[in-house]
């Protein structure tokens, strides 16, 4: 099943695929562009990859990580399908990364790689923009590059994890004003999804709503203000962002 | 950490659960770098405020117990002062910053000890119950919170005595800066950073840190693999 959360005439729903839009818990039928999409699941820690899909790290010009290079978003950085996200003025180099995003859902920890996709709940599509900017040699990624508000695009749907037979062979893309700038498929990834949640769940307790960003292959391009960014993962959505100026801020 | 443990009696009268660190705060840590703050791998010294964020699988209230990993010899401390966020902090200015501030509360933030600080593993800083938090005293309670005694003991024995000042960016800046780019929100703790010389304490040492106006946070380290205190593993509602 494909769920959403909606906010809708004065409170937020849990919705379902429809192909008028969506149907509401309750039965009304809104059209995609009427509701406000939040993250479709209760965001726990946001746990990020880098450099997982082999030549993305070719292209940032980094070899094998043995272990993964993982860093943590916040849950300020969180915004739904078809958010509005700032690109800030001074910037000259903002790329979205599509990347497959696991739900955990029974908690654990010192998980073994055999018993892991028994703790997926689900998946989702997520957007993890970076501003390259600002990177600095500190803490990388810091946090002023991936930490942003609006940085974390989640959705559409949670898809539950039975519904998704094969989450090592899924066709990824990202399309900014409809031009397909990059392309991948989750059986690149460095490191598969057993293995980050054995490897993560052996120092920290993984609980549910946790999410782990599995990571983007190469193709990540800049993106400019008035730019519809579609990042899409087949079977599991097409995500939807809109980039914005800073005088949308009043900035 | 348990769910009572989060709440506290002033707006906003809850902790989000959302912790942030910044590194290098500390002047003297900064300044004992030397010059390898400008060779590789860091290039430059850094510029913006160098955060982390304490995930919510490492949130452990007083008297909490933290395990040790059977590879590492001992647990640095990593004494702060926590700012509570009591408004949302979006673009504030530096003086209008500490009105943002609804409380403080002693906090430590344990970490494997790392000596690079280029890209360190996630696992040194989101273990297991490795941010202990303590009560929550309400601002007007303080003195300048950059100006606040710190002492911290290990077993009983005074092993640092340090206090809030010297910060490269102080209370109010922080915010600031960090708000600039990331909204923090009522319940949120932002760290004011460790001081340089920070101890460090092995499994079954017990660690008190006081902060003149917050009080006396009381905790303790075990090795891995024993039962741990329930409060310090439990995740938070």
């Amino acid at each position: 099943m494909k769920r959403a959360r909606v906010a809708y005439a004065g409170a937020i729903h849990e919705a379902a695929p429809h192909d008028r839009g969506l149907r509401l818990a309750d039965g009304r039928i809104v059209a995609e562009e009427a509701v406000v999409w939040l993250a479709p699941f209760e965001v726990g820690t946001i746990i990020a990859l880098g450099l997982n899909y082999a030549d993305h790290a070719k292209e940032l010009s980094f070899g094998k990580q043995e272990e993964p290079l993982v860093f943590l978003k916040g849950p300020g950085s969180v915004i739904g399908h078809r958010g509005q996200t700032r690109r800030p003025s001074d910037a000259t180099f903002m790329h979205y990364e599509c990347e497959l995003a696991v739900v955990i859902g029974a908690p654990g920890r010192h998980i073994r790689k055999a018993d892991a996709m028994a703790h997926v709940a689900g998946y989702t599509v997520a957007n993890d923009y970076a501003i390259r900017d600002y990177l600095e040699n500190w803490y990388r990624p810091n946090a002023r590059v991936k930490n942003r508000d609006g940085g974390t695009v989640l959705g559409p749907w949670f898809v539950d994890a039975a519904d998704v037979a094969t989450p090592v062979q899924l066709n990824l893309r990202t399309l900014v004003n409809g031009r397909e700038t990059q392309r991948g498929n989750t059986r690149d990834l460095v490191h598969d999804i057993p293995s980050l949640i054995e490897y993560l769940s052996g120092f920290m307790t993984l609980n549910p709503g946790d999410v782990i960003l599995t990571g983007t292959p190469e193709g990540v391009v800049n993106v400019n203000a008035g730019d519809e960014v579609v990042t899409e993962i087949d079977g599991i959505g097409r995500l939807v962002n809109f980039i914005v100026d800073d005088a949308t801020f009043g900035r | 950490m348990h769910p009572a443990q989060l709440t506290f009696g002033f707006a906003p009268y809850r902790l989000s659960g959302t912790v942030y660190g910044v590194l290098l705060n500390h002047a003297p840590a900064l300044a004992a770098l030397g010059d390898a703050v400008n060779a590789a791998p860091y290039k430059a010294p850094p510029k913006a405020p160098v955060l982390y964020l304490k995930p919510r699988n490492t949130l452990a209230g007083p008297g909490s117990t933290c395990a040790v990993p059977p590879d590492v010899p001992a647990l640095q401390v990593g004494a702060s002062l926590g700012a509570v966020i009591g408004r949302t902090a979006c673009r504030v200015a530096e003086r209008d910053a500490l009105q943002c501030v609804a409380g403080c509360a002693i906090v430590d933030d344990l970490s494997v000890p790392h000596d690079s600080f280029y890209r360190p593993s996630v696992r040194f800083k989101a273990r297991d119950g490795s941010c202990v938090i303590g009560a929550v005293v309400g601002r007007e309670r303080l003195r300048d919170p950059g100006a606040l005694a710190v002492r911290i003991f290990v077993d009983g024995e005074l092993v640092q005595r340090t206090d809030t000042g010297e910060r490269i960016r102080p209370l109010a800046r922080l915010i600031a800066d960090v708000s600039e780019f990331m909204t923090l929100a009522p319940g949120d703790i932002l760290l004011l950073g460790t001081a340089a010389g920070a101890p460090t304490a092995r499994a079954g040492q017990t660690i008190a840190i006081e902060i003149d106006g917050l009080g006396r946070l009381e905790h303790a380290l075990v090795a891995a693999g024993e039962p741990a205190h329930a409060r310090a593993t439990e995740p938070h509602a």
